[in-house]
């Protein structure tokens, strides 16, 4: 990379600092499918971001950096270049623009082999979502540059990380425990990097002291971590990986340590966070909830593959895996549609109300679901089927059934009907599904 | 229905298979005698022979013992060659632990094998190898002597090389178990912000490994102040330049054998202290 390109990057990442908040707005309404707010991340990120980057904090955070570009930022605050700088959020054009993260990451160690390919611009955030062992970890570790990479390429900011070692990459890191160190306060880890990167004691003290402050953490910047919250320790964690001024924000499993009730709290914290954050940021979970509410963009891993990648909202209408539907909580078949009816591979026929061809996938959620104790005569669906109980667990306040047969599915129902209905595993049901209440699309 | 019923059956069985249960765990807590007959003879080996220490003490002249100035010379000598000894373990036995620990290369199982081979090295065997590598005609003292003019035998920094020469092992081990035991990801999280190895290592892995440190450090204090046979082979009998506590007592023991006593005495009082300093650390760990 020559210093010009270098300049050219930091004028962008400091502009987008200085208008952030149109920008993620933007960002919101570019996007036309983005789910209800507090459904998904789109609209409810943006609004949080709006409120928490307000140009005058803005300007602050460039003023630490190039005083007068900060200004110039500052100024640039009308609603036409805050749209150009919406567009750059399109991962290809950043790509090419040679900033965000553009990542063919090959991993092989023994029998594993993990072949992920990730690009984002920045301000973005992507999740890694996958059941465990599907190597998003290790993916993780390839980007920070603990695991080295046997393959592809890795390159941020147009600059190329392969054999950058980890020191000097410009990446943060929230491992998932934290690691915080254990001898040092919550000061002094923070002011770590700093140092490490160069600044005195005292300068670094006072940037960690800022970053603490701006987690809400500024009563505890003399403790120890292990005096500190789970949700304290994260936010510590959080500040620790932040102060540095990474390109790349890594995040392993950011809130499974946390128990429920902290978790919520946290992770609306870390939603802001994460919005504030100005360069790309890739977390890796297997809580679709997590990754639903905190990513732009899910890229989901299994088997150390993508399977499938798009926005949460399309992901969760459309999942084209067994994994992912489960996640979601839908029913999902693979067949082939003819018109109206659609033969499962292997199974009976289902019917739905989309006219299609070829290869599809069939979606329905469990409550779609009706069960008989006997043969319907009466019913209006289109799809009927027996099946045996093989198992029920509570689910919320409703009972899950678990149902074999023809067409293995899952079925809610309440307690009350699922005590009518005498289900024990073992049992012989009925199950209909109306037709209107299935989704299919083209596999 | 049969579920109550069998339910009822599984508590029948736990109410009479309890009392029943209780009397069998009862029996093998009385210790067969073919294991407590030569435990309690283990014992008495082991703590006779310093109860045997302590009765024939000369309580009486101990103080004059004690402050004459050939002891104070060997407890003042042994204190300053063992606390020499431990600085050079720890200088070249903390990084060589980390290596051991952390370093993957190959032939490091042979390399672990040859650190710890001092341990069971009997120590004269040691202070010979010593001769040969360090003597003024050693493999290595000839150009010692030669080039620098320093030389090591028979003087009180040949007590200090002797000394670690033996000691050092000690420490290479404990610290090296406490760095397998600590999370290397403390050092990862380090080198992501910026760390380079050398600084996670000082900064981060060797606060949190300082106790297995201090622990070894203070194994090879007493293992060092505890050395005979390298020393005497590799630095000699010298009074005030070489003679420690372990070769004045030898000595004592030929002329005065209330001296010796006396000199033994101060040593297992040393021990004892290392001992309690260390307890927590050994004593209920295991």
């Amino acid at each position: 990379m020559t210093d010009n390109e270098k300049t050219d990057t930091r004028t962008t990442h400091t502009e987008k600092i200085a208008h952030g908040g149109t920008e993620d707005a933007a960002q919101a309404v570019e996007e036309p499918d983005a789910p209800p707010a507090g459904a998904g991340p789109g609209p409810h990120q943006a609004v949080t971001a709006g409120t928490a980057l307000h140009p005058e904090k803005a300007v602050t955070a460039g003023t630490a950096l190039h005083p007068e570009k900060a200004v110039t930022a500052g100024t640039a605050l009308d609603p036409e270049k805050a749209v150009t700088a919406g567009t750059a959020l399109d991962p290809e054009k950043a790509v090419t623009a040679g900033t965000g993260l553009d990542a063919h990451l090959v991993v092989e160690r023994g029998p594993f082999r993990l072949d992920v390919a990730l690009t984002a611009a920045p301000g973005d955030v992507v999740a890694l979502l996958g059941p465990n062992g599907a190597g998003k970890t290790t993916a993780l570790r390839a980007l920070a540059g603990l695991a080295p990479l046997t393959g592809g390429h890795l390159r941020l900011d147009g600059a190329s990380l392969d054999r950058t070692p980890p020191e000097s990459r410009p990446v943060g890191v929230v491992f998932q425990d934290y690691l915080l160190f254990p001898h040092l306060s919550a000061l002094d880890n923070v002011a770590f990097g700093p140092r490490c990167h160069g600044a005195t004691k005292a300068e670094a003290r006072a940037q960690a002291a800022a970053w603490l402050d701006r987690m809400g953490l500024a009563d505890h910047t003399g403790a120890k971590p292990g005096r500190l919250s789970g949700g304290q320790a994260q936010r510590v964690a959080l500040a620790r990986a932040l102060a540095t001024r990474p390109r790349l924000l890594l995040l392993d499993e950011p809130l499974a340590a946390l128990d429920a009730r902290t978790r919520l709290e946290v992770r609306a914290q870390l939603c802001r966070h994460l919005a504030e954050f100005e360069a790309v940021a890739v977390l890796v979970t297997h809580d679709p909830l997590d990754a639903m509410v905190l990513a732009d963009r899910l890229v989901v891993v299994e088997h150390g593959r993508v399977v499938q990648e798009g926005t949460p909202s399309d992901i969760a209408r459309h999942p084209r895996t067994d994994y992912i539907a489960h996640l979601v909580g839908l029913n999902l078949y693979r067949g082939q549609a003819e018109g109206h009816a659609v033969r499962v591979d292997a199974g009976p026929v289902i019917t739905i109300t989309e006219d299609l061809t070829g290869p599809v996938f069939v979606a329905f959620p469990p409550s779609a679901v009706t069960l008989h104790r006997d043969r319907p005569t009466a019913s209006s669906a289109r799809n009927l089927w027996q099946c045996v109980v093989a198992g029920l667990e509570t689910h919320g306040d409703q009972i899950r059934a678990d149902l074999t047969g023809a067409l293995p599915l899952a079925a809610d129902l309440t307690t009350v009907a699922a005590a009518e209905l005498d289900l024990h595993p073992g049992a012989e049901v009925w199950a209909t599904v109306k037709a209107a209440q299935t989704h299919a699309y083209p596999a | 229905m049969t579920s109550p019923r069998d339910t009822s059956g599984a508590v029948a069985d736990t109410l009479t298979g309890g009392p029943r249960r209780r009397r069998v765990r009862k029996r093998p807590r009385g210790v067969p005698l073919p294991l407590l007959v030569p435990a309690l003879a283990g014992l008495a080996f082991l703590v006779l022979p310093l109860i045997a220490l302590l009765v024939r003490t000369p309580w009486s002249n101990l103080p004059d013992q004690l402050t004459s100035p050939q002891v104070w010379q060997a407890l003042q000598l042994s204190l300053v060659c063992a606390t020499a000894a431990t600085a050079v373990s720890l200088v070249l036995g903390v990084p060589l632990a980390w290596l051991l620990a952390r370093v993957e290369f190959p032939g490091r199982g042979l390399l672990r094998a040859v650190v710890t081979l001092p341990l069971v090295l009997p120590p004269v065997v040691g202070g010979v190898a010593l001769l040969m590598a360090l003597g003024r005609n050693g493999v290595v003292g000839r150009w010692l002597d030669s080039w620098f003019g320093v030389t090591l035998p028979f003087t009180t920094a040949g007590v200090v090389v002797a000394e670690a020469f033996v000691a050092m092992p000690f420490l290479v081990i404990s610290v090296e178990g406490t760095l397998r035991a600590a999370d290397p990801r403390y050092e990862e999280a380090a080198t992501t912000l910026g760390a380079s190895r050398f600084t996670a290592f000082r900064r981060v892995t060797l606060p949190l490994i300082a106790p297995g440190v201090a622990a070894g450090a203070v194994l090879a204090w007493a293992r060092a102040l505890g050395e005979f046979g390298a020393t005497i082979t590799f630095a000699g009998n010298f009074p005030g330049r070489t003679q420690t506590m372990p070769l004045a007592v030898y000595l004592a023991l030929q002329s005065d054998p209330e001296a010796a006593i006396a000199l033994s005495l101060v040593l297992l009082a040393v021990s004892i202290a290392v001992l309690a300093g260390l307890r927590d650390r050994w004593m209920t760990a295991s």
